[in-house]
């Protein structure tokens, strides 16, 4: 297969801008079947945004995304639920696609949650809530995976274990993933292509080359490029307050 | 057999029970009691237009309430005022405007008890047609919008981002609504339809776990309250929207037991 047809979503040049702010713009990346695209950047830096831009749940929108499949699954960041719905988690599962009772069993026995199958969603902890998040989303065997930080409140061996996941279902449904995380550990060992945002796309490429790159380490800090690899550099430009570039 | 006053105003009442039920449990859900009030509001003036124009009520009353909906869709986009407010004006004025049409209308004799709290008398073999074939495709027309709409009930930004377009779901709904105060608008009434659609609902969240099990209690507990309703309404020379909507909070009372119970279980 040509990766032309690989492609499961194209942004080019995308922005978007509400009250007359830029969220972020500018933004070209490219997610290919069996790659995980991973976000990072400071808080505000419009990774939430991007993706949402991807997964065309923002609708003015400067640019273009060009889609080419309709096999979603979405872990967002921040997810409020109405009380006023009784809803069980295998309710929850079958949400925007119905899954056989296997796929629901086998997606929440992969995530750890198989005991709380039937448990109203209200009474789960933040941490068990984001592995039905993950669980849901992977159950419907996306094509596209889109995860804005998946593993935000989960107890750290369950993290680990988690990423690994995410790193398999990768590899055996070779399903594109976007991932957004602030875990430069993981991000950079697990990635295949990093793009790096404040507002506008600082750096991009494989991690390694990311981490060498000196607008990474200006945001990051010299202890994060370190993860993968030592090297010299010299800041060309900081930002600003307003997160504008002052060239040194 | 639809001879008798009293069937017919039964079998009005049970097709529009099947009807609020599951469209109750959306509102409830959705939060749009006082949308559904606003629409009911504006149905005033439907049956002033029916009366003028020589139009069948339900119809009439569908077309006015549709065009009520739109108008508020249109409002909310292009002003800056809260949504409470554009509906409280919505409502208010098209009920205001509907009260100084009928002024006008002084060659016409309204009952006005029964436009507003719903006649048992009233019901005609032609209501009941429009009522169940209404009503059956309102059900039909939800069943295939539920997922989407369900989806983006929990959460919109899902059910966007998975493909499933709720925002085509919430137009067909606000239709859907239009339609079942047209529907319901003689036998309830036009200031109690909000409580026929969200009173079985409430009741039927009491004593639910999963969305399935309170459309279905929804649907039962707005059959049991127009069948309690209209035989009290019958004995008691009472209107028929107030008994059925009184039978309904008797419902809701009763429910309010089972929680306090599951409670008790928990503890």
């Amino acid at each position: 297969m040509s990766t032309e047809n690989n492609i499961l979503v194209k942004l080019h040049n995308a922005g978007f801008k509400q009250n007359n702010k830029w969220l972020v713009e500018g933004v070209s990346l490219t997610v290919e079947k069996g790659k995980i695209v991973t976000l990072i950047g400071p808080n505000g830096s419009g990774k939430s945004t991007t993706a949402k831009i991807a997964l065309g749940i923002y609708k003015n929108i400067e640019g273009n995304v060009e889609k080419y499949t309709n096999k979603v699954g979405y872990v967002p960041q921040k997810i409020s639920i109405d009380w006023t719905l009784p809803l069980r988690v295998c309710d929850f599962m079958l949400l925007t696609e119905s899954i056989s009772e296997k796929d629901i069993d086998e997606a929440l026995s992969l995530t750890g949650v198989i005991h709380l199958k039937n448990k109203n969603l209200g009474n789960l902890s933040g941490g068990e809530f984001q592995r039905v998040l993950i669980a849901r989303a992977i159950s419907k065997k996306p094509e596209l995976l889109v995860l804005d930080e998946p593993v935000q409140g989960v107890d750290y061996t369950g993290e680990i274990a988690l990423y690994e996941l995410i790193k398999n279902i990768s590899d055996t449904l070779s399903c594109g993933i976007l991932l957004i995380s602030h875990d430069l550990h993981t991000v950079m060992t697990a990635t295949d292509h990093v793009v790096c945002l404040n507002g506008h796309v600082c750096c991009s490429g494989s991690p390694m080359d990311v981490a060498k790159n000196n607008e990474y380490k200006a945001l990051f800090g010299e202890k994060a490029s370190q993860i993968l690899t030592v090297y010299e550099h010299k800041h060309d430009h900081v930002h600003s307050d307003e997160g504008e570039i002052k060239k040194n | 057999m639809f001879d008798d006053f009293f069937v017919r105003a039964l079998f009005a009442g049970i097709g529009i029970a099947f009807v609020t039920g599951p469209l109750g449990c959306f509102v409830v859900w959705r939060r749009l009691s006082y949308f559904g009030d606003t629409l009911a509001h504006s149905a005033l003036l439907g049956v002033t237009m029916a009366y003028t124009l020589d139009l069948n009520i339900a119809i009439s009353v569908f077309l006015i309430s549709s065009v009520i909906a739109l108008i508020l869709i249109q409002l909310q986009k292009k002003t800056n005022l809260p949504g409470d407010a554009l509906l409280g004006l919505l409502a208010h004025s098209s009920l205001a405007v509907g009260l100084v049409v009928i002024g006008f209308l002084t060659f016409i004799r309204f009952d006005i008890m029964g436009l507003l709290f719903g006649d048992i008398l009233a019901v005609t073999t032609d209501d009941l047609l429009i009522i169940w074939t209404g009503g059956a495709l309102i059900l039909l027309v939800l069943k295939l919008i539920w997922k989407p709409l369900f989806a983006s009930t929990v959460n919109y930004e899902l059910a966007e981002a998975e493909g499933l377009n709720p925002d085509r779901a919430k137009a067909i709904f606000t239709i859907l609504m239009a339609a079942v105060i047209a529907i319901s608008i003689k036998m309830v009434g036009l200031l109690l339809i909000t409580g026929m659609l969200i009173i079985p609902a409430a009741m039927a969240r009491n004593i639910s776990d999963s969305p399935q099990k309170m459309v279905i209690f929804s649907i039962i507990g707005g059959l049991l309250s127009v069948v309690l309703g209209l035989y009290s309404s019958l004995e008691f020379n009472t209107s028929s929207g107030p008994s059925i909507i009184a039978a309904s909070l008797a419902l809701f009372i009763l429910s309010l037991f089972k929680i306090k119970q599951s409670i008790k279980l928990k503890n």
